[in-house]
């Protein structure tokens, strides 16, 4: 390959050849514009995780209740249908605990407050630590189910072979849509680390992913 | 075979013209010149060759797992593996083999295509390169680590990846996390080439499809990279640092990661097909010897298909459970993006009526993608219907209807764009028998693998299982007969690549009849470096 000839010169002469600074200046801004999006971005991942949260509270899409006690509401009782309420325990993989429903279901009226009791027992031979997790089926039930006591608001530690008994109080408020004629719940046990604290119930968002 | 020579070589610039800073620039020797590089053309050829090693391996991965399925019953590999070479399969054609082919290609062509000198940033570009190989590397080093390789699909779901996954999962994140900044800096490489460095006089709509595309493309990069990253990232927090962002016993919830994870994934699939629709493109009206029909309504079509992309991810999901209203809604949203796929259809179509049509393999495999690509399209519209979906969803129609959009699709397209170009980087038209007959097996292997998978599927075989019910077992040895032919087919894309470097017919500068773009000014092989000095550009008549 030889240098360039002098073709070179005279077949270019006459267009603008375009000045190398500026073109690095629009490269430059390229690349900023560029990477404030990827930035943009990278924030709105980690905005999605509350805000996914946020959703699913207000439309109840998950099927989760609140992780604290909600106060009674006096609206007057329903009495014109009852609606039918199931309690379904579930254990865990690695957790020699039981959990049992003193009641497999019941029949309320909306309004009207309710008490359930619940028996953890640990069959293990160490004393260990344990949360149920609740879940509701339907889940837009979710958003008319009141918890006023729940063993789910804390966690339970019993030494081996321990047992306690421990109450849910719950009231289904009077506007729980007609559609809904039974309400399931699920307490899945899960077995709580000692190093795990920190993961109880919501997530913070500083905690969130960095993209 | 003297059709695709142009009746006289025209418009070709002289040798003199682009030797000149090539001879001047000295170069480190052996194989530290491919490591420091910065040459658009030496990293577009690393991309293309690494992403057909992937190709090779993950195509291997896939032969595993058709040999396994051949019969009902387990007679090769464990269950355990089966899933590891599903999901590495998946892993390495995804992120090892398509993407950076396309990266690869953009790298090449581009900067010839806008008469550029270089990408914008050709530093950037040789880190982007050389993050791929060490994060397949590390991925397929886990195969070698006690708990096997990731086992849990490509998609990754938690808990699957979470509370079951192998201990190499960590690695796995590592390695996406790697190739994802690789994607990031490329695409944004891309972007700062082709709007700061076109030539004097080429507006946007001056511009190549291939171009087009790939700008649109490397947006889409940039905005559902980071969510993937996010959202593995999650996973590496929840498995390593205790935190439950997907864990239900700590409050949180793993359909959320079914949601990040289709955010990112539904624009991903068209980061794998829109540079694709730029290749055909660019090689029908070419070889039908006419301008392209309606440029402009491609350019807003591919535009239009990227925006939806955003909106439809929940299509992936219909299964999980979600209200009506939201059900609905990503039904006709799905529905909606085949309004511009078909636009761009029939732009092909219509472009190839009553054009004086050669078909040498470019214009084959072109052709074939136009065909087979809408049938991938067909069934996608099929998956999209919500009640259709419960019996569709995690069956082998499933697997038919993405390996269509993306064998016969993206894969054929890199192939089309392969011997497109092959003449302009090695200076030598691929070898014709050869490359008709890798065409020919392709074509035939690639039916017989996916067709029969959407009569498997709509007979009801769940997707990812190494074991199956009888009735499934003629669908599965039809289906695992065309992919060894398929697969060891590729042995000849292998041998007349080869072939084609070493020697063959000579091409001119302008190796195609009807090839007008700025790439085909330069001379075949193209030298190291081109268009020092922008070239004269004329925009071509589109209309």
């Amino acid at each position: 390959m030889s240098t360039p000839g002098p073709n070179r010169a005279e077949a270019y002469s006459h267009r603008p050849v375009p000045d190398a600074r500026q073109r690095d200046q629009g490269v430059r801004r390229t690349v900023m514009r560029t990477l404030i999006v990827l930035l943009g971005m990278s924030l709105f991942t980690v905005a999605l995780v509350p805000l996914y949260d946020v959703f699913c509270e207000v439309t109840g899409l998950n099927g989760k209740t609140g992780g604290s006690p909600q106060a009674l509401v006096s609206e007057g009782v329903d009495s014109s249908r009852l609606i039918t309420v199931q309690f379904i325990t579930r254990g865990s993989q690695g957790l020699d605990w039981r959990l049992d429903s003193k009641t497999r279901q019941v029949r309320v009226h909306p309004g009207e407050a309710h008490e359930v009791m619940f028996a953890f027992r640990n069959q293990g031979v160490e004393p260990s630590t344990a949360r149920a997790v609740p879940s509701v089926s339907p889940s837009q039930a979710s958003l008319y189910l009141r918890k006023l006591t729940c063993f789910c608001f804390q966690e339970q530690r019993l030494a081996a072979g321990e047992l306690i008994e421990a109450p849910l109080v719950f009231q289904l408020t009077t506007d729980l849509p007609e559609s809904v004629k039974t309400v399931t719940l699920v307490y899945t046990l899960y077995p709580v680390e000692a190093n795990a604290e920190a993961q109880q119930a919501s997530i913070p968002a500083s905690k969130g992913g960095q993209a | 075979m003297t059709s695709h020579l142009p009746p006289k070589p025209t418009a070709q610039h002289s040798q003199a013209v682009y030797g000149g800073a090539a001879a001047q620039q000295a170069r480190p020797p052996g194989l530290l010149r491919w490591l420091l590089t910065t040459n658009h053309k030496e990293i577009g050829t690393l991309y293309l060759i690494f992403s057909l090693t992937m190709f090779m391996v993950g195509g291997v991965f896939a032969l595993v797992v058709r040999a396994e399925l051949f019969q009902p019953g387990l007679q090769l590999v464990q269950p355990e593996f089966f899933n590891q070479m599903t999901t590495m399969h998946g892993l390495i054609m995804i992120f090892g083999a398509v993407m950076p082919a396309f990266v690869g290609l953009a790298n090449w062509m581009i900067p010839l295509q806008i008469g550029a000198p270089d990408m914008a940033l050709p530093r950037l570009n040789n880190f982007s390169f050389w993050l791929l190989p060490v994060a397949f590397t590390l991925l397929l080093s886990t195969l070698f680590m006690p708990g096997g390789a990731p086992n849990f699909g490509w998609t990754s779901y938690a808990p699957l990846s979470t509370t079951y996954g192998p201990p190499s999962t960590t690695y796995f994140i590592l390695s996406i996390h790697l190739a994802g900044i690789s994607s990031i800096l490329g695409a944004i490489n891309i972007i700062a080439t082709i709007l700061n460095l076109r030539a004097p006089g080429m507006r946007m709509m001056d511009m190549p499809m291939f171009v087009w595309t790939w700008l649109i493309t490397a947006f889409l990069l940039i905005a559902v990279m980071p969510v993937l990253a996010g959202a593995i990232t999650m996973l590496l927090m929840d498995i390593n640092f205790g935190t439950s962002f997907f864990n239900a016993a700590g409050g949180g919830d793993p359909v959320m990661f079914q949601h990040l994870f289709w955010f990112f994934g539904h624009p991903e699939v068209y980061i794998m097909i829109l540079p694709a629709f730029g290749i055909i493109s660019i090689i029908v009206p070419v070889f039908a010897r006419k301008p392209l029909f309606g440029y402009a309504s491609m350019v807003y079509a591919t535009a239009a298909i990227a925006l939806l992309s955003f909106l439809v991810w929940a299509h992936h999901m219909f299964a999980v459970g979600m209200p009506l209203e939201a059900q609905l809604f990503f039904m006709y949203s799905t529905m909606l993006i085949s309004v511009p796929t078909g636009v761009k259809v029939f732009n092909w179509v219509t472009t190839l009526f009553r054009g004086s049509i050669s078909f040498e393999p470019p214009m084959l495999f072109s052709l074939a993608f136009i065909v087979l690509f809408s049938i991938g399209g067909f069934s996608g519209l099929m998956l999209a219907i919500v009640p259709a979906d419960f019996q569709y969803h995690d069956t082998y129609f499933v697997v038919a209807h993405f390996h269509y959009v993306l064998v016969p699709g993206s894969v054929f397209a890199i192939m089309a764009a392969s011997y497109y170009w092959l003449p302009k980087w090695t200076g030598h038209y691929p070898h014709a028998a050869l490359s008709r007959w890798h065409f020919w097996l392709s074509l035939v292997g690639v039916n017989l693998l996916f067709f029969p998978m959407h009569f498997a599927g709509l007979a009801g075989m769940p997707r990812r299982i190494p074991d199956y019910a009888l009735q499934f077992a003629d669908f599965n040895m039809v289906s695992t007969i065309g992919a060894f032919i398929f697969g060891f087919s590729q042995l000849l894309f292998v041998a007349v690549v080869i072939l084609c470097v070493r020697g063959g017919e000579k091409a001119p500068a302008r190796a195609w009849e009807g090839a007008e773009d700025l790439e085909w000014s330069v001379p075949s092989p193209a030298p190291l470096h081109t268009f020092d000095t922008p070239p004269d550009f004329q925009p071509l008549r589109r209309h």
